[in-house]
C-alpha cells in the first residue's frame, strides 16, 4: 500500500498542520514585543527575561520538578515490581483485584482520582503539601509504568532467565544480570512517561496540594483563566523545547543502541 | 518470602491509595451535608459494631442521589457530557481516519517519522495544548483575523467560551489516541486483499468500503473508546475553552467541591459518573480481548 493519492497527501498535510500550527503560533508569539498577544510588534525576548524574574513561577517550577523526580522514581520501582508479579508471579490470592487496580487508574477520570485521594488524606489527617502530591502522582503513574514494562516482559524469551538459573545464579542475581538489562529500555521509557505525566498533571495536583505547594500547572491554570499572556507563551515555549530535545535525544539513543546490537549480532555470527 | 514482598508492596500501595479512597467517596456520598469541618456527618458508625451497620442501613436514604435527580443541573450536565463526548468522538474519527489512512499508504521510510510526529504532541503538556487554542479562537484571535482577511466573514465570530471551542479542544488533544490504533490496524492490513478485490472488479471506492473499512474496525473501535472515555470526565478543556453555558460533569464536580464545598454531593456526582463509565470501559476491554485472541 504505497500509492499516495492526492486525497492522502491533502489529509496528511491538513492533519499535521492542525496538530502543529497551534503550537507554532504559540512559539512565534512568545517572541512578540507587544503585550497584545495577537498583534505582531517586532522580535523581542523580553518575556523570557520577565519570566526568569517571576519568583512565583520559579518556585512553582521547583516544586513541580521535585514532585516529578520523586514520584516517577518511586512509581518506576513499584510499577516494575507490579509488572513482574503480573507476568511472572503465577497465581496468588486476589490476583484479579490486583490487575484490576493496575488498569483502572488508566481510565479513571482525573477529577474522581483527585477527589478520592483528597478525601483519604483529610480522613487520615495528613497535611497537604509536596508529600501528598508525590503520593498521588506515584499511584497513577505506577500503573502506566507497569503497563509499559509488562508489555516488554511478555515478549521476552523466558529461557534466558532459566538458563541463568540453571547455570547457578540465585533468582535475585538472575534478575539483576539477565532480566533487568533486557527490560531496561522499557523501564526507562516508563520512568520518562511517569515523569512527564507528573509534570503535566493539573487536576490531581489541584486536589492534593496544599497552600504552600503550588505546582507549575496549577500556577499556569490560574493565570491562564484570566486570559492569554505573552509570559505564559514564553513558559510554554520553554516547556515544549525541553520535551522536543528530550524526545529527539531519546530516539537517537535508541536508534544507536539498535545499530550497535545489529553490529554485535553480525560479529557474533561471523566468528 | 521474597515473592511475598514483591506482591505485597505494590498491592498494599494500590489498596491504600486507590481502593480505600473509593470506599471513602462512596461512604461520604451517603452521608448528610452539614456546615462544619469536615462538611458532612457520617451515617456509618463502625465503632458500634453491628448496631452501627444496622442503623446505617435503616437510615439509608440516598438523599444526595435523589438530589442529583431533582436538580436540573446534574442530569443536564450528565446528558450534555455524554452528548459532547459522543459528538467529539465522531468528529475525531472523521478527522483521524484519513490521517491514519494516509500514514499507512505513505512510503515505508516515512512511516516512523510520521508516527513520531503523531506521538510528539502527547509528550507536550496537555494544559499548554489547550491554552494554545485560547489565542487562536478569541474575538481578536488568529482564526478570526484570518477569516476576516480572506473575506469570508465581516465581523469576528464568537468561538471561544462556546461549545464549539470545547469540540475543537477535545478533537485536537485526543486526535493522536484516534490515529494510533487505526494506523496500527491499517498497517497490519494485507495489501493483496485490496488488490484481489480490485482484480475481481471492485472499484477503488468499493474495495475501500468492502475490505479496508471492515478490517480496520477493531482499530476504529479502540480509538473511539480511547477518545470517548477521557472526554466524558474532562475538566480542563470545558473550563478553559467553554463558556458559562458549557455544562460538563467534570466541571460540575470540581465546582461542587471547591466552590460550594458540598462534599457529599460532589462524591455522589463522582459515584454516578463512575457507574456511567463502567459500560464503555467494559465494552472497550471486550474489544481489546477479542482483538488479542484474533491475533493469536
Amino acid at each position: 500500500m504505497t500509492r499516495l493519492s492526492w486525497f492522502n497527501v491533502v489529509s496528511l498535510t491538513l492533519g499535521f498542520a492542525f496538530l502543529y500550527l497551534p503550537m507554532v503560533i504559540l512559539i512565534i508569539f512568545s517572541f512578540n514585543e507587544s503585550k497584545l498577544v495577537t498583534v505582531w510588534a517586532g522580535f523581542s525576548t523580553k518575556w523570557y527575561g520577565e519570566l526568569l524574574q517571576n519568583e512565583a513561577f520559579l518556585d512553582a517550577a521547583w516544586v513541580t520538578l521535585r514532585v516529578a523526580v520523586f514520584s516517577s522514581t518511586i512509581a518506576t520501582v513499584l510499577g516494575t515490581m507490579a509488572a513482574y508479579v503480573l507476568v511472572r508471579g503465577g497465581r496468588f490470592f486476589g490476583r484479579t483485584l490486583f490487575s484490576g487496580m493496575i488498569y483502572a487508574p488508566l481510565v479513571m477520570p482525573e477529577v474522581i482520582t483527585g477527589l478520592s485521594l483528597l478525601l483519604l488524606f483529610i480522613g487520615i489527617g495528613l497535611d497537604r503539601g509536596i508529600f501528598t502530591i508525590v503520593l498521588a502522582h506515584t499511584t497513577f503513574s505506577m500503573c502506566y509504568v507497569s503497563v509499559v514494562v509488562s508489555s516488554r516482559l511478555v515478549t521476552f524469551d523466558r529461557s534466558l532467565e532459566e538458563a541463568a538459573l540453571d547455570l547457578g545464579c540465585a533468582p535475585a542475581e538472575a534478575f539483576r544480570l539477565v532480566t533487568l538489562p533486557i527490560i531496561a529500555p522499557a523501564v526507562i521509557s516508563g520512568w520518562l512517561l511517569a515523569f512527564t505525566l507528573s509534570l503535566d498533571d493539573l487536576v490531581i495536583a489541584s486536589f492534593t496540594s496544599g497552600p504552600s505547594s503550588t505546582t507549575l500547572p496549577i500556577k499556569i491554570f490560574s493565570s491562564v483563566r484570566l486570559g492569554v499572556s505573552p509570559e505564559i507563551n514564553a513558559l510554554s515555549t520553554l516547556m515544549i523545547a525541553v520535551v522536543a530535545v528530550g524526545v529527539i535525544i531519546a530516539s537517537l539513543a535508541t536508534k544507536r543502541a539498535a545499530l550497535q546490537r545489529r553490529r554485535e549480532e553480525q560479529l557474533a555470527t561471523q566468528t | 518470602m521474597r515473592r511475598f514482598f514483591l506482591i505485597a508492596v505494590p498491592y498494599a500501595w494500590l489498596l491504600v491509595l486507590f481502593l480505600i479512597p473509593f470506599v471513602i467517596v462512596l461512604k461520604i456520598s451517603l452521608s448528610d451535608t452539614e456546615l462544619a469541618i469536615p462538611p458532612y456527618t457520617p451515617t456509618l458508625d463502625l465503632s458500634q459494631g453491628w448496631a452501627g451497620i444496622r442503623e446505617f442501613f435503616a437510615g439509608l436514604d440516598l438523599e444526595n442521589f435523589v438530589w442529583l435527580t431533582e436538580d436540573d443541573l446534574y442530569w443536564k450536565a450528565y446528558l450534555s457530557s455524554l452528548w459532547i463526548a459522543t459528538c467529539s468522538t465522531i468528529l475525531t474519527l472523521l478527522i483521524g481516519f484519513p490521517i491514519a489512512y494516509g500514514m499507512a499508504r505513505s512510503p515505508e521510510q516515512w512511516r516512523a517519522t510520521l508516527m513520531m510526529l503523531v506521538i510528539l504532541p502527547f509528550w507536550t503538556s496537555f494544559l499548554i495544548r489547550v491554552y494554545a487554542w485560547m489565542g487562536i479562537l478569541s474575538q481578536e484571535g488568529f482564526l478570526n483575523q484570518f477569516l476576516l482577511w480572506i473575506g469570508i466573514i465581516d465581523s469576528p465570530l464568537t468561538i471561544l467560551n462556546t461549545n464549539t471551542a470545547v469540540y475543537i479542544g477535545i478533537v485536537y488533544t485526543y486526535l493522536p489516541f484516534m490515529i494510533l490504533p487505526i494506523y496500527a490496524a491499517l498497517d497490519r492490513l494485507d495489501g493483496s486483499l485490496i488488490e484481489a478485490a480490485e482484480d475481481l472488479g471492485c472499484s477503488r471506492l468499493m474495495a475501500f468500503w468492502l475490505v479496508t473499512l471492515p478490517l480496520s474496525r477493531p482499530g476504529i473501535i479502540a480509538g473511539c473508546f480511547l477518545v470517548f472515555i477521557p472526554a466524558l470526565g474532562e475538566f480542563v478543556i470545558p473550563s478553559l475553552l467553554g463558556g458559562s453555558g458549557t455544562l460538563m460533569i467534570g466541571k460540575v464536580l470540581w465546582e461542587e467541591f471547591f466552590s460550594n464545598r458540598d462534599w457529599p454531593v460532589a462524591s455522589a456526582v463522582a459515584v454516578v459518573l463512575l457507574l456511567i463509565l463502567v459500560i464503555p470501559i467494559v465494552l472497550f476491554q471486550r474489544n481489546q480481548q477479542k482483538q488479542q485472541e484474533a491475533d493469536q
